[in-house]
């Protein structure tokens, strides 16, 4: 999917910008668009944190959280309703990596599948207030309405046995009947 | 602006009812809401965004910007809240109030209810009283607030209620799969399980028509306008009568006073954010129970220096809600129909009785879950996330029941609301500070309610169990906040007096949940309704006699 070497140095460039603007939405927003089509994240950023979604919702017969849109989801988020948690992402993804690079010598998308597990068992352990937050984001973008950039084509109430759209009007009322008074 | 008989701050359960029966006894009325006026093309269906799941906000209000409270945890730190963070204790900020959102629930308090005192003796402690007034007083407005608002259920097949004159208007919504597995499970416990009386339509009744069954119900306005709320039933009514007006958006600030210590209007904020004056004869406050406190303690004046009705220190004490415990069962059979609105079948055998509990509560089953709502309640040994997470998801989500109740909570006067010193909201008012907790015997009397729920859902055929019977750490409120202008007799001990009126000030009302004592094992909503046609009456009955014109 989205790769996450090549930007490295654009990222940090863009850590100085958001410092400078301040944090102004929709001048961070259209600077990262500009490089990645995140109205946050940078590309690095997203590509870790696709990799922590994809190891709390893995792929399976149905999408990962990442296929799903969680990524756009929380992207969505971080510059709307979510501002308040872009400094816990900024550093927690940084910090992931870091783990990562210590424990594993490479950023956390380019390790194999089961030491990206482990290194998510590492973050849960270790950076457990950021971790219970992508979680939680990474849960709502998936069982979520679609409506937010999540749950694409509403692929995890279709996995739940969810009708989709629902069915309506099936109440076996009798419309004769009026009320007891 | 044009002096009215009376201004009514919040467009809720209550606060509809009483501007509808003061409008139709011919009095000018000025209905003052916070929020906006939505209407069932608001059910927006988000999952994420709703009364109930506010992870993206409340759809219908407080907006989290500019509306903080303050949280005191047991330790005594403060913590500011938004309005969708749960430790906020958010009920709703629109027409109809949590009416237009809520799951619709109609009960009816017991007898033993509002004699609590008398029934058990107050726990050390605690603050447990009776009610100035009986079931009795209440029980012709409870059938009015049956017929007006609409209830739909059957009264006959539970033993465990008061008299009744009259049958509910509507009969209950054919029974769900849920309802069907319970039931026999509860006859062969020897419990009497019947329908949950709604405010909902079953059929036709009011000029709308019945519910369509959805799954988008508890949180959400009704897509079809077939839940009862007073946005769609009294508020209408009382503007039909041309004597009240509804002013949405409109934020009051302080209840006015004179020289000689009588309201004489409200200040408040207009949609544009102006400070405006409304005179008045009359003041109601109908804000629900941490705001009606709140604007009462903000309404400091040289004869009131500690807020209004406040002299003897009481306003905002004895906050309450309900302690919710129970128990999830799993099945290895599908339990899920998505048939909303979920919630079907109770039991009231556990609402009084048990030798050495106060009391305790109804048990009923839950309303019809999202995915969202699924997540943090799998199996114990499920692994909080990775594949087994999600298998977990696909296995249980349409194999589980949920059997919970509001365990009536025993009040203490340290649960209360005051003024946080600090903390201010969008208009530099201060906001409201909620500390303390319930007594601890409520937390007893829920874990035996949780172990009842589980028996219950294993009789029925679950293959695991779950029991939730937590201890909170603060008052747990929410959406069935109460108590904090308690209703009584004796001035030092109450704010209120029987007819809602303040025993400070003889002109000023408060109409909500905030007069409730205690405040029964059920969701509170049918008697805080009843309560506010009570309360009416006994209004309107003196405004004819004296008027209460200055």
């Amino acid at each position: 999917m989205r790769s996450s070497r090549s930007s490295v140095r654009l990222t940090r460039r863009q850590f100085v910008a958001v410092g400078a603007i301040g944090g102004a939405a929709l001048a961070v927003g259209c600077s990262a668009r500009g490089h990645g089509g995140w109205d946050f994240l940078s590309d690095s950023q997203a590509s870790t944190l696709a990799t922590l979604c994809d190891r709390i919702i893995p792929a399976d017969d149905y999408p990962s959280a990442s296929q799903a849109g969680v990524v756009t989801y929380i992207d969505r988020q971080l510059a709307r309703t979510y501002r308040r948690h872009r400094k816990a992402y900024r550093d927690g993804l940084e910090r992931s990596d870091e783990m990562s690079r210590q424990r594993f010598g490479m950023d956390m998308a380019a390790l194999p599948a089961r030491q990206q597990v482990e290194m998510v068992g590492v973050i849960e352990q270790q950076n457990r207030k950021f971790f219970d937050l992508v979680r939680s984001h990474t849960l709502e973008g998936y069982y979520g309405s679609p409506r937010h950039g999540g749950n694409r084509d509403a692929v995890s109430w279709r996995m739940l046995g969810l009708a989709e759209p629902p069915v309506l009007g099936r109440a076996q009322y009798d419309l004769r009947k009026g009320p007891a008074s | 602006m044009i002096r009215v008989n009376a201004v009514v701050v919040g467009a809720g359960a209550a606060g509809g009812i009483v501007a509808k029966e003061l409008s139709a006894a011919g009095l000018s009325v000025v209905l003052l809401e916070r929020g906006k006026w939505y209407t069932s093309n608001d059910c927006r269906k988000d999952d994420l965004r709703n009364q109930r799941t506010t992870v993206l906000g409340n759809a219908f209000g407080p907006e989290d910007d500019g509306n903080p409270r303050v949280l005191m945890d047991s330790d005594g730190v403060p913590h500011v809240m938004l309005p969708s963070e749960g430790g906020y204790q958010n009920n709703a900020a629109c027409v109809g109030g949590g009416t237009l959102s809520y799951g619709a629930m109609a009960w009816r308090y017991l007898p033993q209810d509002f004699r609590m005192r008398t029934t058990y003796g107050a726990p050390a402690g605690s603050s447990l009283e009776d009610w100035p007034i009986s079931y009795d007083d209440l029980e012709p407005f409870y059938e009015k607030a049956e017929y007006e608002i609409g209830i739909s259920g059957d009264a006959s097949l539970t033993p465990f209620h008061g008299p009744r004159r009259r049958p509910l208007p509507m009969p209950p919504l054919p029974p769900n799969r849920e309802f069907q597995i319970l039931e026999p499970a509860a006859r062969r416990l020897g419990l009497h399980p019947f329908p949950i009386p709604m405010a909902r339509n079953s059929v036709p009744y009011n000029g709308r028509g019945p519910c369509m069954r959805c799954r988008w119900c508890v949180g959400f306005a009704c897509e079809v306008d077939a839940k009862n709320g007073s946005q769609n039933t009294v508020i209408p009514l009382a503007l039909a009568t041309g004597n009240c007006e509804l002013r949405t958006e409109c934020m009051a600030r302080e209840i006015l006073t004179d020289d000689q210590g009588r309201a004489r209007g409200v200040a408040y904020y207009d949609a544009d954010g102006h400070l405006q004056e409304q005179l008045s004869d009359i003041v109601v406050v109908s804000a629900c129970a941490i705001e009606s406190a709140r604007l009462l303690l903000n309404s400091k004046s040289r004869l009131f220096p500690n807020g209004l009705g406040n002299r003897h220190n009481q306003v905002g004490r004895n906050l309450q809600g309900h302690h919710y415990t129970g128990a999830i069962g799993y099945f290895d059979f599908d339990t899920y129909d998505d048939v909303g609105p979920g919630a079907s079948i109770a039991v009231s055998d556990y609402n009084h009785g048990t030798p050495g509990l106060c009391g305790g509560g109804m048990l009923a089953n839950e309303f019809i879950r999202l995915p969202i709502q699924m997540v943090d309640r799998m199996p114990a040994d499920t692994p909080r996330w990775g594949l087994a997470h999600k298998q977990a998801m696909r296995r249980f989500f349409k194999r589980n029941i949920v059997v919970m109740g509001p365990t009536q909570q025993i009040p203490t006067a340290d649960a209360r609301v005051t003024l946080d010193p600090t903390v201010r909201d969008k208009r530099g008012m201060p906001v409201a500070r909620i500390s303390g907790n319930v007594h601890p015997h409520t937390f007893e009397i829920g874990l035996v309610q949780a172990q009842r729920a589980e028996a219950w859902l294993k009789e029925a055929g679950a293959v695991t169990t779950v029991i939730n019977a937590g201890k909170p750490a603060a008052v747990s409120a929410g959406q069935h906040q109460a108590g904090t202008c308690r209703m009584g007799n004796d001035p030092q001990g109450s704010v209120v007096n029987r007819n809602c009126q303040l025993h400070d000030v003889d002109n000023v009302f408060v109409i909500d949940s905030s007069v409730h004592v205690t405040n029964g094992g059920f969701n509170p909503a049918l008697t805080i309704m009843a309560v506010a046609y009570f309360a009416s009456a006994a209004l309107v009955r003196n405004w004819n006699g004296t008027g209460f014109r200055s």
